[in-house]
């Protein structure tokens, strides 16, 4: 807590508790489709928060995370559909597996000197093997999905996961308060610092003895350890999988957009990102159905414009600009 | 203190360092000198544990550290203030100091080498929260070896300290390693600028494609006249 305190001043620690209370008390007098739109904002915040730590943090670009997310709701579901595992336990080989992938991932690029976009492509290579592997693992379901059943009588076991979406609210709630809290957290401690130098100069912080390798590897690992719970979070909201619909490409774009559109390498960025951009998608659904365009990819033309006027506008992202100018955070003058 | 023996360094096929020997005496200044491209900088990486020599020894205080990686070196107390100063320039002034002090064996020291610092180079307390970018070249100079001094080291190799900065504030540079040096740092100087670091040096190497081909102590060497001939013009 006191990290993220340390973030604010005495107006941004106002507004950031007004926040927190108003989520909290939401449902009581939100709709369900407004909760479960900030339920989504909430799962963003998260999974973005944890790609912002590799990427605006350590400065490692990734454009596979949904590699992570995939493989960690894969494993819980597999585990609770066929062997009754519940995901409280099934998040620890979940974590585990995607954490290893992100080892595999992080040890090839790192140690052989892949930098940059070839680091991005070699992301998105494994996130690809893993979607066409998927696509003929019989015992997921192969390309026909993987389902979760509706079982009435389980409601209200929270440790398994199964609840309503009251439940899932707070659950993501939960999750995102947590990420900001990790990010406040990590971002003031040492290993912080070595990832903002490495992603600084690499070279400069070899030079000052920082072991950019070992620095780089923690960013993956943490970055894809919790993916992966979101992952788990994923699989038992939605209740099915299916390999093209959980590691396409596009799935891990959509995770990176708040935290690039929010600010890379802030803490609240990917909190501002995910509460823009979330209901922008949905705004632009309605409005694109209430204009009777019926075109496919008609969201997709006015979402790309209007992240390009927002990029065009605040180019290192709206929260560094948003702080500033409502001057919540640092002093004020 | 450090001891190079028989250093020998390829890049591919290409030999930078060839045979390389030489000391640095506890509390020295060692002047290593010569045209670009002589593996000077070479030189330095390799000691500093950046790129591995295929052959030779390096050993600082009685252990061997060839071959060692840079972090491991870097915390044994040899430091180094690279060539282009490599600042963190969106970062503060301050936060840079920080990273120097990253270092394990820095940890516990970082308030009385900040202050240390601060005291050496007043302009840096005075800029502490501006971004490093903002700084003029001969500042950024002081910053970054403000910031390796974060590291506490016991040796300190500068690379082309004076490198595209203006005469006067080279002299500023040179003044501020003589004077970390009566302080008791043992200082490795690289430089194009020969006269003035064979002035500073206690002993100097001179290195020609990969080779020492002269040694002496600074005075010596500014004498010879191998040296005034190449490197000074005269």
């Amino acid at each position: 807590m006191k990290a993220l305190w340390g973030e604010m001043n005495g107006r941004g620690r106002v507004v950031l508790a007004v926040a927190v209370l108003l989520l909290l008390l939401a449902p009581t007098v939100a709709t369900r489709y407004l909760v479960s739109v900030l339920t989504l904002i909430f799962y963003f915040v998260y999974v973005g928060q944890a790609w912002n730590l590799m990427m605006g943090y350590a400065g490692q670009l990734s454009l596979g995370h949904a590699l992570y997310v995939g493989v960690g709701g894969y494993v819980s579901a597999a585990l609770w559909v066929h062997f009754g595992i519940g995901p409280w336990l099934g998040v620890f080989p979940a974590v585990l597996l995607a954490a290893s992938f992100g080892a595999a991932i992080g040890w090839l690029g790192f140690r052989f000197g892949i930098e940059g976009v070839y680091f991005a492509l070699l992301t998105i290579a494994f996130a690809e093997f893993t979607r066409i592997g998927f696509d003929h693992i019989d015992v997921v379901g192969g390309a026909g999905g993987l389902f979760i059943p509706y079982e009435e009588a389980r409601l209200g076991e929270w440790w398994n996961l199964r609840g309503g979406q009251l439940f899932f609210y707070y659950l993501a709630f939960g999750l995102a308060a947590i990420a900001v809290l990790v990010t406040a957290l990590l971002a003031r401690s040492r290993l912080g610092y070595q990832w903002r130098a490495v992603r600084e100069d690499e070279a400069a912080a070899r030079a000052l003895g920082i072991d950019a390798f070992r620095a780089k590897m923690k960013a993956i690992l943490i970055s894809s350890a919790m993916t992966a719970v979101g992952g788990v979070f994923y699989a038992f909201y939605y209740n099915s999988l299916f390999p093209a619909q959980m590691f396409e490409m596009s799935r891990s774009i959509e995770l990176i957009l708040g935290p690039i559109v929010g600010g890379l390498g802030t803490v609240f960025g990917p909190v501002i990102g995910a509460f823009l951009l979330t209901p922008l998608g949905e705004i632009l659904i309605g409005v694109t159905e209430a204009l009777g365009i019926n075109a496919p990819g008609a969201k997709a033309v006015f979402f790309g414009l209007t992240l390009m006027v927002i990029i065009y506008l605040v180019p290192t992202g709206v929260w560094p600009w948003l702080s500033k100018t409502l001057g919540l955070t640092g002093r004020r003058s | 203190m450090l001891v190079v023996r028989d250093l020998d360094l390829f890049y591919g096929d290409a030999q930078a360092l060839d045979g390389v020997s030489f000391e640095v005496a506890e509390g020295s200044v060692v002047a290593i000198v010569g045209a670009n491209g002589a593996g000077k900088t070479s030189l330095i990486r390799t000691i500093a544990g950046m790129i591995r020599p295929k052959r030779g020894s390096i050993s600082f205080r009685g252990a061997e550290i060839a071959g060692l990686p840079s972090h491991k070196v870097c915390n044994l107390g040899i430091g180094q203030v690279a060539e282009g100063r490599q600042i963190f320039p969106t970062l503060t002034v301050a936060e840079n100091l920080d990273m120097g002090a990253l270092l394990p064996r820095a940890r516990a020291r970082r308030h009385a080498q900040l202050e240390r610092v601060f005291s050496m180079f007043p302009i840096l307390a005075e800029r502490a929260r501006q971004t490093a970018g903002t700084l003029s070249g001969g500042e950024q100079q002081m910053l970054a070896i403000g910031r390796c001094l974060m590291g506490v080291p016991e040796l300190v190799m500068f690379d082309e300290p004076s490198l595209g900065l203006a005469p006067a504030i080279v002299q500023e540079v040179l003044h501020a390693i003589r004077e970390l040096n009566r302080e008791g740092l043992t200082c490795v100087l690289v430089e194009q600028n020969v006269a003035l670091s064979l002035k500073l040096a206690d002993r100097a190497y001179v290195l020609e494609n990969g080779r020492v081909t002269l040694t002496g102590t600074g005075e010596e060497l500014l004498a010879d006249d191998r040296v005034r001939q190449a490197y000074l013009g005269m």
